[in-house]
């Protein structure tokens, strides 16, 4: 594998002769000679292959994806993802910060479910401190993870019709998100990145006021918006043509591959964090979990819609559940956690994920591990699209629903 | 000299309300994409209902660097704009745009129209071909094997009307459906495929694949900048326009309607079926291209060669 990266900034030349349209940068200096590249695959010399760049700048790579495939006309015969353009080095630098500052930080990964994100934190770093959330703060913390979830999959339902070329259903979701966010801004104070969470609870209380208008937003989306989303998009014939069988992964390749969330779902395995290893107080809410049959695009896509109804379902249940009392539980300033370690796990829009803590005793980690299911998720990119064609390719990869600041962490 | 006079004058005058419908249709076109979306649409830039939008657009547009990509191969690359420009201009000749107004009305006006508007390939291949960018020659190939096969059934859907109006002169055709009735109820399955083959001879959604952007960014004017840029935005919207009126002409009476002068109708009609196209590609998603060829060859095809079959043999049998 060492060697396939050392070779990326050749690989435009791999197994391809240049054609006089592709002749040489001018900078350069001289048309480059038309020679096979020495590690192109044997299968590839003699073919007419031509190799794009699609990323890290382009419009439909979700951040700064970048592929690297080899098109045989209109065929992606291979496709080889590049990360690491959003690395922030995240696990390394946690390790010289106190467990509360880890919190907001962590929002960064996967900045389409912040609030996932600061909870798996958070549950670990409790786990190993030994400090008991107030029953108040375990349902908001399952109010606002679902709230996330809906948001998340509204992003979806926008950026993947927009890969697919319909760019209204992007003006649609945006529509819901925005009121949304102005909530979750109410609540929080911020919109996007909003370190609610704290080691024992949260920082704030929600006001009555705040969760009637959640109750409103919910009917809405419920009634109204959701039903458009599905007449806009979902159920058009073009839509269906485009997705039904395109990137399609069996259960036992969702398996080997380590997918989770919605892309394991899709394939009809009913795995759901939420119910398999319950935390928080999911084990005390009532709730399905969609599954798809064929594990194409349009399943995940309509597994990721089912769970926006199956989350307004699990916050309608929170809404009347709610117990009153105390959000933040008390806690030291700094908090250490005894020697030990602890793999916490939660379902976030994308999938697992998890936080593998170490600590030795003290008020920092030794060590932090994130798991990102869009990670995982984006390894599987060249078995989805492989003989396909670029415009399945983009379906595939915007069905993944990845998010590079979680793959590059 | 008068003739030269005259010629000039129609020159001037076809190039003058290009811009201006330009001007319009980026207007609409913008405001009909935000009543779609739910959003207002232009309203900053002034005007009533932010009419001053295009103007904003062109000034933004003439005050861009005209880039030129390294490696591109120069006269293709700086023609392509102008290439493009020159069928969407020359169309204007047949267009019967009142009863007796149209700027030349040639005999074979029917076919003058389709085959100068298969010009409109080459430009886009010359510019894929000189912009020395893969996403570009994406575009053109995509764009070449699509207009390609659209050209086709086109053609035939308009024979069907050929057939019944018995000339390719665009004014007699026009002027048969003033005693016959409009050719839309007779010929509409040749309408529907006329329709579906213009939307995707002018690369609109659902047939945007030369220049699809989730796909390979902006196809094959993806390395042009300002005002090259704007002459292929500016064809393009002008080929909405012309095959719209085209359709107009061939299926809805062109100039035909009772009380307002036939300009008034002709100009009417045209903006509805352009209104009709913004509001499919505002709605749908993008087609593949071997859905696109199989639906050109496969269904459109077929189709409108059983339709000039049918109209033929009921033609006989009258």
């Amino acid at each position: 594998m060492a060697d396939d990266r050392g070779a990326f900034p050749q690989a435009p030349a791999r197994g391809v002769r240049s054609g006089a349209a592709m002749a040489g940068h001018p900078g350069t200096g001289s048309a480059p000679e038309p020679v096979l590249d020495g590690d192109a695959p044997p299968e590839d010399v003699g073919r007419r292959l031509m190799t794009v760049n699609v990323g890290p700048q382009h419009p439909s790579t979700h951040g700064v994806l970048r592929l690297i495939v080899t098109l045989d006309g209109e065929t992606v015969v291979r496709v080889v993802p590049d990360i690491g353009y959003l690395h922030r080095n995240f696990e390394k630098i946690v390790e010289g910060w106190a467990y509360p500052g880890i919190v907001p930080f962590s929002d960064r990964n996967d900045y389409l479910s912040a609030i996932n994100n600061e909870i798996a934190v958070c549950l670990a770093v409790e786990r190993l401190a030994d400090i008991e959330i107030p029953p108040r703060a375990s349902y908001l913390r399952v109010l606002f993870s679902e709230l996330q979830r809906i948001l998340s999959h509204l992003l979806f339902y926008g950026t993947f019709g927009m890969d697919l070329g319909a760019f209204s259903p992007f003006m649609y979701a945006f529509r819901e998100r925005e009121v949304a966010y102005t909530l979750m801004e109410k609540a929080t104070g911020a919109r996007m990145l909003y370190g609610y969470n704290r080691i024992g609870g949260l920082r704030n209380d929600v006001g009555d006021e705040w969760l009637r208008e959640l109750e409103g937003f919910l009917d809405y989306v419920e009634g109204q918006a959701w039903p458009e989303y599905m007449g806009l998009l979902i159920d058009n014939e073009i839509y269906r043509a485009r997705t039904i069988g395109v990137g399609r992964i069996t259960q036992e390749q969702a398996i080997a591959w380590g997918a989770s969330g919605p892309m394991l779902r899709a394939t009809g395995i009913p795995w759901d964090l939420r119910k398999t290893a319950p935390y928080l107080c999911y084990d005390r809410l009532e709730f399905d979990v969609p599954v798809g049959k064929n594990g194409d695009t349009y399943d995940s896509a309509m597994v990721r819609m089912l769970e926006i109804k199956e989350s307004i379902r699990i916050i309608r249940q929170v809404l009347r559940a709610l117990p009153s009392g105390p959000v933040l539980a008390k806690v030291r300033p700094t908090v250490r956690t005894k020697p030990g370690d602890y793999y916490s796990r939660v379902e976030s829009p994308r999938g697992e994920v998890g936080v593998f803590l170490v600590s030795d005793g003290g008020h920092k980690p030794y060590r932090l591990k994130w798991r990102a299911p869009s990670f995982c998720h984006l390894q599987m990119v060249p078995l989805m699209c492989e003989g396909w064609k670029i415009a399945d390719m983009i379906a595939a990869v915007g069905s993944l629903d990845v998010v590079m600041g979680e793959v590059d962490r | 000299m008068n003739i030269l006079l005259a010629a000039a004058l129609k020159v001037v005058g076809v190039l003058v309300f290009v811009m201006a419908n330009a001007f319009m249709l980026i207007w609409l076109e913008r405001k009909v994409s935000g009543y779609i979306q739910r959003r207002y649409g232009p309203l900053r830039v002034g005007g009533p209902a932010g009419i001053y939008q295009s103007a904003a657009d062109i000034l933004k547009l003439l005050a861009k660097e005209d880039f030129m990509p390294g490696g591109a191969d120069r006269w293709l690359w700086l023609l392509a704009p102008v290439v493009s420009m020159v069928p969407a201009v020359l169309v204007y000749l047949v267009l019967p745009i009142g009863r007796t107004f149209t700027l030349q009305d040639l005999g074979v006006g029917l076919v003058f129209f389709s085959s100068v508007t298969s010009f409109t390939l080459l430009a886009i291949f010359m510019a894929g071909w000189g912009s020395n960018n893969k996403y570009s020659l994406l575009g053109a190939m995509r764009a070449g094997a699509q207009l390609f096969s659209y050209e086709v059934p086109l053609i035939l859907s308009t024979i069907g009307v050929v057939l019944i109006a018995g000339s390719l002169r665009l004014q007699t055709i026009v002027a048969a459906q003033t005693q016959h009735g409009w050719f839309f109820f007779e010929q509409i399955v040749g309408f529907i495929v006329f329709f579906i083959a213009s939307i995707a001879e002018l690369n609109r959604t659902p047939f945007d694949l030369a220049e699809g952007e989730s796909e390979i960014i902006a196809g094959y004017h993806t390395e042009y900048s300002g005002m090259r840029w704007a002459m292929f935005m500016l064809a393009e919207y002008s080929n909405l326009f012309t095959s719209s009126a085209l359709g107009v002409a061939l299926f809805f009476g062109g100039w035909h309607g009772p009380w307002l002068p036939g300009w008034v109708w002709f100009l009417l009609k045209t903006y509805i079926v352009v209104f009709v196209g913004m509001w499919i590609r505002w709605t749908l998603p993008r087609i593949r291209i071997d859905q696109l060829l199989d639906l050109g060859w496969k269904f459109l095809l077929p189709v409108s060669v059983a339709n000039i079959l049918g109209t033929a043999l009921v033609l006989m049998v009258r």
